[in-house]
């Protein structure tokens, strides 16, 4: 029938327009994204030359380097431990944090959520920075403790200190979540609960974490994955004492001599995939909350 | 970024649950909260404030206040090579934001508008440079830059080198998925009737969009602009990757300069950046709030 | 084809996937008419006007305005214009620039586009709102700027996609008088929308009855009233009350059915039936009347032995449910014709009765 060859047509016409929609955006980012994150793989794979040239000679030797030399193998665990240490105290910090927020009148509680969200829009190094003025063994807590006659600390440079600008840096990513969590979450269950004799303690164990539990997920993903890939913090406040991922991607790719980009490469993928793990775990446990 | 606006029946309800579950004995819980958060946004802004206060003060090193002074300003000014470092910044940014911006709209319109096969997969690709962490896009665009230069040595003869064109690409890959979920987000809330009155009302496909669409998603395209414009300015792992022998940028200068020491100097660059940066995010919350 | 249709359907076909949202569709509306296209959310009411409108494509059939084909013609190019379900008003327009948008479109003139947005805006008594902003405005003072706006352009037909379901019951009543007198002043035909029977009885000149995609029935609001011919007009449309039979004796234009209990009904049949045929006795509340068992006369069509069961007063009308046997209970409702207080004299619950219909007034429905 001409009517429904002309129906074909409208539906031909709006294929052209999905068409002109994605491509500019879609093909940039497999060009410039899926594609470059292929080669990265396709190093992993390759011998490094003796001037840091590549050898188009396909290897399993730099997964077998990353997964029995100790260096490296630490270099995994140690980024994991302080990856967790860092959700697990954001989260600490940043729940009882959302929870203030969200129980002020909208006006106060609009102003108190862009002031947790411009953190998120500053340079992230300088604000890691500004800790180093801070801790600096001439910086502004030892000079107090100095003026007041206390033996002064040695604060920058540590472990310590890594977690804390960790803990600075990614604090806005785990309260916002939890903050959209606790907006949905209707608080007459608490009313509920306490009405049938829970305490205030019980009813926030049993009744309100569970129900922002995704909130809490969606922020420990947000908080986690980043830190993972991170050099600058452990380099400005940990003094790069002890390497993460982070730093030995960062060596092998720029700074090393010779450099090694395929073993650099492999450590990528690695990390890649143990994230994407995680992000699928994620994804696995809040659709199965929603089913 | 996240909704506050929170003026429904249930957050308000939670903003009066407080006071009243909360009577008597149990007020201790609600004084913890508050000087929790108290001390939270401490924690967020004093090392903001101690970098400010430090940019204007004689001391040398920058960590101790000696007195009011704007020399480090004026000398701020008058390096050459941060001056040039701040015009590549704002040049990569300026581009980035302006190619990203397009494709991003055109992604979400074709994300929002349209229901067809591969739609996930589309999803994930736009969702994935936000989620993994930089530095494993950063050796990726890397290495295959250095793959196509290389590429280009070979059939062309001649030698290119990665320069601010690089940056700009990687910058672009990582904003258009900041730009399309922002993007997004404002058409979730767009009445597609109201393009069917115009239609209705003698206007075409093409005129419907300008006067229709364009004007009220407008506030989220500024929206989505002004996050990639601030992303690239701020941006620090993708520009030290992918950034050429002699196209430094300011945030790669500044992490150059701080790995050596704090300088009062370093201070000024950084309070600047942050004047720059506090300033975006206060206009693009003031343009989406704009209904 | 008939020139004085404003509209015209022939076998219109819409297909959603495999489900025909609308199912071989044929209308014809007159020019100046008020025609209402009436059924349950779903029934492809609202498909149908829009492929009038144009939003939609239909997938087989014809479709005319006015005698020109506009099947695949897109909508800036139909001389229609619509008032939509929540208005679609542009929010970042002031009520000016709404009104003046489709007259821009078509680049009419400036000196002449002012006069007539203000007088579309005098037609709807918002003279003084030209500067607002939609959201300015209350949700009737919004559907007269939504009215205003589609009217400006002169379209030869308006349609309505339920209009007034957003409004409140007071102001619903207003506006169907204000579209009623509207409709008559600008005397352009007007399509409208609603699954409300009562205000399609109300405003309508004609109206269409759909389910499930096709149209059961066109006719006047009393034809469709008085006369349906299917149960689920009969049903939709007011109150009834059913009873399940066989044709047991057909003459002309009535039939009688037998019920499995043995009562012989006999009513009015708008579509003829064939005897041994299933067919149901459609009886509205209003048209029974209860009579003491003494009272009963042999020229009504039937008879039923009933008792009453429950009383309803409710000021205007007494409703009264009354038994007719352990399945099935009818409505009876009398209107309250005496003022007076005295109950006593009324029926009461437990009370033997004879319900009594003259043959006119029950109806013979076949499925």
């Amino acid at each position: 029938m001409a009517l429904s060859s002309f129906e074909r047509e409208q539906q031909r016409r709006e294929q052209r327009r999905l068409i002109a929609l994605l491509a500019p955006g879609m093909l940039w980012l497999l060009v410039f994204f899926l594609l470059p994150l292929l080669v990265i793989l396709v190093y992993s794979f390759l011998t490094n030359g003796p001037r840091g040239n590549l050898l188009w000679q396909p290897t399993l030797q730099n997964y077998v380097d990353l997964f029995t030399q100790s260096s490296y193998v630490n270099a995994y665990v140690r980024s994991l431990w302080i990856s967790g240490l860092t959700t697990l105290f954001a989260l600490l910090l940043g729940y009882p944090l959302a929870l203030f927020i969200v129980k002020q009148p909208p006006r106060v509680r609009l102003v108190l959520l862009i002031l947790v969200l411009i953190p998120f829009w500053t340079n992230f190094l300088v604000r890691i920075y500004a800790w180093q003025i801070i801790l600096a063994n001439n910086g502004l807590i030892n000079t107090t403790l100095g003026a007041m006659g206390l033996p002064t600390l040695f604060l920058l440079n540590t472990e310590g200190a890594t977690l804390l600008g960790l803990v600075y840096g990614e604090l806005p990513f785990m309260v916002l979540p939890i903050y959209a969590a606790l907006d949905r979450f209707d608080f007459t269950l608490m009313e509920a609960g306490a009405d049938l004799g829970a305490s205030k303690w019980h009813a926030f164990w049993h009744i309100m974490l569970p129900m922002t539990m995704p909130g809490v997920a969606a922020g420990a993903v947000l908080v986690f994955i980043p830190t993972i890939g991170q050099f600058v913090v452990s380099e400005l406040l940990g003094g790069a004492k002890v390497d993460y991922i982070g730093n030995l991607i960062q060596r092998l790719f720029l700074r090393s001599n010779p450099p090694n980009w395929p073993l650099g490469s492999a450590m990528s993928t690695v990390m890649m995939i143990v994230l994407l793990g995680f992000i699928l775990l994620y994804f696995r446990s809040t659709t199965e909350e929603d089913r | 970024m996240i909704e506050a606006q929170p003026q429904n029946k249930r957050a308000q309800r939670a903003a009066s649950w407080w006071p009243r579950f909360n009577s008597g004995a149990l007020t201790w819980g609600r004084l913890t909260l508050t000087l929790h958060a108290f001390l939270m946004y401490l924690f967020l802004y004093g090392p903001i404030f101690v970098l400010v206060v430090f940019s204007f003060t004689r001391d040398e090193f920058g960590v101790r206040w000696t007195g009011f002074t704007l020399e480090w300003y004026v000398r701020m000014f008058a390096n050459d090579r941060l001056m040039g470092a701040a015009g590549n910044t704002l040049y990569v940014a300026f581009v980035s934001t302006v190619v990203s911006t397009i494709f991003g709209t055109l992604l979400a319109l074709a994300m929002e508008r349209h229901r067809f096969r591969g739609r996930t997969g589309v999803d994930a690709v736009i969702y994935l440079p936000v989620v993994i962490p930089e530095i494993a896009m950063a050796v990726s665009l890397l290495a295959f830059s250095a793959l196509v230069l290389e590429f280009i040595r070979v059939v062309t003869g001649e030698v290119v080198r990665r320069s601010l064109v690089t940056v700009i690409i990687g910058h672009i890959a990582f904003s258009i998925s900041f730009v399309t979920i922002v993007v997004r987000a404002s058409l979730k809330h767009f009445d597609r009737r109201l393009e069917e009155a115009a239609r209705d009302l003698g206007a075409n496909s093409w005129q419907t969009f300008w006067r229709i669409t364009f004007p009220m998603i407008l506030p989220g395209i500024l929206g989505g602009a002004l996050l990639a414009f601030t992303l690239s300015l701020d941006n620090f792992i993708i520009s030290l990757f992918l950034s050429g022998p002699g196209t430094s940028l300011l945030p790669v200068e500044v992490y150059n300069k701080v790995r050596r020491a704090v300088t009062p100097e370093i201070n000024a660059i950084s309070t600047l950046m942050l004047a720059v940066s506090i300033t975006l995010v206060v206009l693009s919350q003031l343009v989406q709030r704009r209904r | 084809m008939h020139k004085g249709y404003a509209i015209e359907l022939a076998n219109v076909v819409k297909r959603f996937g495999e489900v025909a949202a609308v199912d071989h569709v044929t209308l014809q509306i007159h020019d100046g008419e008020f025609f209402s296209l009436l059924g349950p959310s779903g029934c492809g009411k609202t498909t149908t006007l829009r492929m009038i409108a144009g939003f939609e494509y239909p997938s087989g059939g014809e479709l005319m305005i006015h005698g020109r084909p506009m099947a695949t013609v897109p909508p800036h190019h139909r001389p229609v214009n619509t008032v939509f379900q929540s208005y679609a008003l542009f929010p970042h327009m002031t009520v000016a620039q709404n009104v003046a948008f489709g007259l821009k479109m078509k680049r009419v003139p400036r000196a002449e586009l002012g006069a007539r947005v203000q007088a579309a805006l005098d037609m709807v008594r918002l003279a003084g709102f030209a500067e607002r902003y939609p959201r300015q405005m209350s949700g009737g003072q919004q559907q007269r700027v939504a009215l205003a706006r589609a009217l400006v352009n002169q379209p030869e037909v308006l349609l309505l996609d339920e209009p007034l379901g957003a409004l409140d019951q007071k102001l619903r009543k207003e506006m169907q008088l204000e579209l009623k007198s509207l409709q008559h002043r600008v005397g352009i035909t007007f399509i409208f929308v609603t699954h409300d029977q009562e205000e399609a009885l109300t405003m309508s000149d004609r109206i269409a009855v759909m389910n499930q995609g096709k149209v059961l029935q066109v006719g006047t609001p009393t034809e469709i009233y008085e006369r349906p011919t299917c149960k689920f007009v009969a049903d939709f449309i007011g109150e009834t009350n059913f009873i399940e039979g066989t044709v047991v004796e057909q003459s002309d234009e009535y039939a009688t059915i037998q019920t499995p209990d043995g009562l012989q009904l006999r009513g009015y049949t708008p579509r003829p039936v064939n005897l041994g045929e299933a067919a149901t006795l459609s009886l509205r509340p209003e048209k029974a009347r209860l009579v003491l068992p003494s009272h009963a006369r042999p020229e009504d069509a039937f008879t039923m032995p009933v008792h009453v069961e429950m009383i309803t007063y409710i000021g205007s009308d007494t409703r009264i449910t009354v038994r007719l046997n352990e399945r099935r209970t009818l409505d009876v409702w009398e209107q309250n014709t005496l003022s007076t207080l005295d109950r006593n004299a009324y029926w009461q619950p437990g009370e033997a009765a004879v319900l009594v219909c003259p043959p006119a007034n029950a109806l013979v429905l076949t499925e």
